[in-house]
């Protein structure tokens, strides 16, 4: 059963993966060139998804939008990591004032709602695929943080912390060789669960128009597009949707079946 | 206060640990005195909770006591900043009771046990350059250990061989002093007797200075000369364990003795 997520998971994200990969040599229509003949046509040979108001293949573009999916989720999560990781360390591993500064700090930023930051930079820097990738990724920094805390506190209350210790390991040590490499599988799977709160939030911008603007196909700005027109052709408001809800449940399945597969304690006895 | 005698191995004056524990002082270590030559194998016994595991931290600088000293080899380590205890670190080495807890299960045994050597604390103590993987087959050897296990990850290993993992660890920087925490109590019963015996072993034949901490007096009958019974965070008896044995002071040690399980021989 838990296999069976774990496997699930990776079949959506690999199709995702795919897509994009393959959108960057061949996709069945130009997705950008403005056809004014076929406008709004049903789904059917050639358009298979049928075609969008401004008579484009929707097909087309959805395997476009999956690579501002994929670049979006890659840099807002690195981003997100790799200064949530080495904060959410630093905290669980000197404790005190320096943990208390961190983590409410973290707790500022998580309060912070992230569709505001996001309105801020594109107000600041024009709305852009990059804007939308910074506020997504600043806004998951404190989650990274926190993960990397609680596992950090775990670690460091290890007896082979303490032995590293009376062998005179530094504390740059102890990071490096004891914490990180204990630490990274709970970090995987936030990166995978972050990776799928970053596709929707990225969806949302676009919707709302504050991140890839058009005529760059992103699922977001795609439900935008079609929203117009959703009583003439409703269809096509599925596609984007139906695309958005699929990555986001492979990477949440990823990221739960990770989780499973990585604890001991769950991990089911062969 | 007259300075301790430089003879004195460990001596502590007045060590006190508390502890906050949810708003309410739990007092782990009340004013302990404690003085132990080279050479000496002393067990520290008590019921849980009776601080026994607290004063050996303090001892090997792994934490600060809230009041009194303690001196290693004549010097003071009670306030000392953790880059001048090089000296401590490479002398005092430890070993854990549970092996699953104390080698980092995502550690090749090899990096495990040299890890003491890489330490530039421990490496500007040293006289001469160590080679590792010469002091780590030796350190294999001496603890009956295949030569090959240094490739292999801790879970490959059961628990007594992990154990002898982790006092290799301990015993790859040379030291003078082993401090054993309940060093066979997760182990099966079936394994202890070894595991006992190598550090007996050991300890002699590397003229090793022993504390253990134990909860069980068998084990420290069979490992140590002298005795310390530990209860809230006092010693309340201290003396040759052969001493303390046949003649406790206290209705405690008396009791602690009395509750060790004997097999009899009747009915045979």
């Amino acid at each position: 059963m838990k296999r069976a997520q774990l496997i699930a998971g990776l079949v959506l994200v690999a199709l995702v993966v795919v897509t994009a990969v393959v959108s960057l040599f061949w996709t069945p229509f130009d997705p950008i060139r403005v056809v004014p003949g076929q406008r709004l046509l049903g789904p059917g040979w050639p358009h298979l998804l049928g075609t969008d108001g401004f008579g484009i293949d929707i097909a087309s573009r959805l395997m476009v939008g999956a690579r501002t999916v994929l670049a979006v989720g890659i840099i807002s999560v690195g981003l997100a990591a790799v200064f949530g990781v080495p904060l959410g360390m630093l905290a669980g591993q000197t404790g005190g004032w320096v943990d208390e500064v961190v983590m409410r700090a973290g707790d500022v930023v998580y309060a912070f709602p992230a569709l505001l930051l996001a309105i801020l930079l594109a107000s600041v820097f024009g709305a852009s695929t990059v804007t939308a990738m910074v506020a997504i990724g600043v806004a998951s920094i404190p989650a990274f943080a926190r993960v990397a805390r609680a596992g950090t506190l775990q670690v460091m209350a290890s007896d082979f912390v303490l032995a590293a210790r009376s062998s005179g390991t530094s504390r740059w040590g102890i990071a490096r060789r004891h914490v990180l490499p204990n630490i990274a599988p709970v970090v995987g799977v936030q990166a995978s669960v972050g990776f799928a709160l970053a596709i929707l939030a990225e969806a949302a911008l676009s919707y709302l128009g504050l991140a890839t603007p058009r005529p760059t196909p992103t699922w977001g700005n795609m439900l935008r597009d079609a929203q117009q027109f959703l009583f003439a052709a409703p269809l096509q408001a599925l596609w984007p949707g139906l695309a958005i809800a699929l990555a986001v449940l492979g990477f949440n399945l990823l990221g739960d079946g990770l989780r499973d597969y990585l604890d001991p304690r769950l991990r089911e006895v062969p | 206060m007259a300075e301790p005698r430089a003879d004195h191995l460990y001596r502590a004056e007045g060590l006190t640990r508390r502890y906050r524990n949810g708003g309410r002082d739990v007092l782990a270590l009340d004013a302990v005195d404690l003085s132990l030559d080279r050479g000496h194998r002393l067990g520290i016994v008590g019921e849980s909770g009776s601080g026994k595991s607290t004063l050996v931290r303090l001892l090997a600088g792994l934490d600060h006591p809230s009041a009194g000293r303690v001196w290693f080899e004549g010097t003071e380590i009670t306030d000392l900043p953790e880059k001048r205890l090089g000296f401590l670190r490479a002398s005092v080495q430890m070993v854990f009771q549970d092996p699953r807890s104390s080698l980092n299960p995502r550690m090749r045994v090899s990096d495990i046990i040299t890890e003491p050597l890489r330490s530039r604390l421990v490496r500007r103590q040293l006289t001469d350059r160590v080679d590792q993987q010469r002091r780590l087959a030796e350190v294999l050897a001496a603890v009956d250990l295949p030569a090959d296990a240094g490739g292999r990850y801790p879970h490959e290993f059961s628990g007594g061989q992990r154990q002898r993992i982790a006092i290799a660890r301990a015993l790859a920087p040379d030291p003078e002093v082993l401090i054993a925490d309940e060093p066979v109590s997760a182990l099966d019963v079936s394994v202890r007797a070894q595991v006992l015996n190598l550090l007996t072993d050991l300890v002699a034949a590397r003229g090793l200075t022993l504390i253990v901490v134990s909860h069980d007096l068998m084990v420290v009958r069979h490992l140590c000369d002298q005795l310390a019974v530990m209860r809230q965070g006092r010693i309340i008896e201290r003396g040759a364990t052969s001493s303390v044995y046949a003649d406790p002071q206290t209705g405690y040690t008396r009791a602690l003795l009395e509750a060790v399980p004997r097999i009899r021989a009747e009915g045979r």
